[in-house]
């Protein structure tokens, strides 16, 4: 066995239960990682051998389904996709995400980040198609090249982690500015050929604690671990909003029944 | 195993919130979030000039003996380090804030396309980099300048 399979680090976990008027502390485990251990892995070692009510929330354990956020030696990261190698110290320290309500240990509330994503009107928008389809033969389809496609793409990759939310100094400060993710959504939805409520959602950024008090940290697109780069669709999306940076979408058409 | 070391904090423990301290430590985040930072200070510190500039410049309604008076405190060497910061705050805070108004129109980004591992943003360049390495270094050959002028012969 070489070095490298005995490798043990310490696993520093914040760990905190308001029900039990506890008040917040860091708990040490001793964990065995090898080249390709992640975070999740070790926090889920801890939970099976050593302290069964360490508080995590995680699902897909591949960077898909965006639960296992929190900071990780004192940046936002998923867990699942942090590999303890990688990170090159012998202390792991877990905390939960800042800039999020704690619920337990490592455990935070989504609510309000997850209301700024709803005020954005995160769905398609388009005059001429109703929202509320009862009967499947009035469901439609847009018509939509490939570059098209690529002016929103990035944007719909997002997985709702809440990395950038909680790496945003302005979120620190403004619990109603919406966010990177809200924002970067926002511009998602502007880029996309088959929408047309433009104003309706400039209407909801463009107030006092709105798009304007971004600055461009960058950090959110630094955490980001899909690639959306929230700071570029923000951008974008402020030069479209001050008329200086050209928006030449032109809205799908439908794609009628009788061209299938 | 697991060992309690109790290590008590004074966190914001309800909303969970940075707060100020989110935006006072630049050093996780890249040279963007760097700029950010410096962009603020630089800004705070050129309104306190600014506030003190007017307070020193309306002395000269008191006469002429008052305008004097305040005119020797920038001659002396803490005056001369404080107007030498204000060189080097002022070329950062415009140098940078004029990348900044280019920046913020979406202008200098790249594109968005088709995200590929291991997703390097591309609003994170060398041309907004560079933005930012030239208004530092502006600024100190403004300051380096500065420090010629005021400490130099008749300074
Ligand atoms: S934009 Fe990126 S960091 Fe932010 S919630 Fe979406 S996937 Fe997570
Ligand atoms: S467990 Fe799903 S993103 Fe990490």
């Amino acid at each position: 066995m070489s070095n490298e399979d005995n490798k043990k680090v310490i696993l520093k976990v914040y760990r905190t239960n308001y029900n039990k008027d506890d008040s917040p502390h860091y708990d040490k485990f001793e964990v065995p990682v090898k080249r390709w251990t992640t975070v999740l892995d070790a926090l889920l070692h801890v939970k099976s051998y050593s302290d069964s009510s360490v508080g995590i929330r995680y699902s897909c354990r591949m960077a898909s389904c965006g639960s296992c956020g929190m900071k990780i030696n004192g940046r936002p990261s998923l867990a699942c996709y942090t590999k303890i190698s990688e990170l090159k110290d012998d202390v792991v320290v877990c905390e939960p995400l800042p800039n999020f309500p704690r619920i337990r240990d490592l455990v935070s509330d989504f609510s309000q980040f997850f209301s700024h994503h709803k005020n954005m009107k995160p769905f398609i928008q388009n005059d001429k198609v109703s929202l509320d389809i009862d009967d499947k033969h009035d469901l439609v389809e847009f018509e939509q090249t490939h570059e098209d496609v690529d002016k929103y793409l990035q944007f719909s990759y997002c997985i709702r982690c809440g990395l950038c939310y909680s790496a945003c100094p302005t979120v620190a400060t403004d619990p109603k500015f919406p966010g990177p993710q809200a924002l970067s959504q926002a511009y998602r939805y502007e880029a996309d050929s088959r929408d047309d409520s433009k104003k309706t959602r400039f209407n909801i950024i463009d107030e006092r604690h709105g798009i304007w008090r971004c600055h461009f940290a960058g950090s959110c697109s630094v955490v980001c671990p899909k690639g959306v780069d929230p700071a570029l669709g923000i951008q974008l999306l402020k030069g479209h909003m001050l008329g200086l940076s050209k928006n030449n979408k032109k809205l799908s058409n439908l794609r009628t029944k009788n061209k299938e | 195993m697991g060992t309690v070391s109790n290590n008590k904090e004074n966190n914001n423990i309800n909303s969970g919130r940075e707060g100020v301290r989110g935006w006072l430590n630049p050093t996780r985040y890249g040279w963007e979030r760097v700029s950010y930072w410096l962009q603020r200070l630089t800004g705070l510190f050129l309104l306190v000039y600014f506030v003190g500039h007017v307070y020193e410049t309306s002395s000269i309604t008191n006469g002429i003996d008052a305008w004097n008076s305040m005119l020797e405190l920038t001659q002396t060497i803490g005056g001369h380090i404080f107007l030498i910061l204000v060189i080097g705050t002022s070329t950062f805070h415009t140098v940078n804030g004029i990348r900044l108004i280019f920046t913020e129109s979406g202008k200098g980004l790249g594109k968005p396309g088709r995200p590929d591992y291991p997703y390097n943003p591309s609003s994170l360049n060398y041309i907004q980099k560079s933005g930012i390495w030239v208004a530092l270094l502006l600024a100190c050959i403004a300051m380096l300048y500065g420090g010629m002028v005021l400490f130099g012969e008749g300074g």
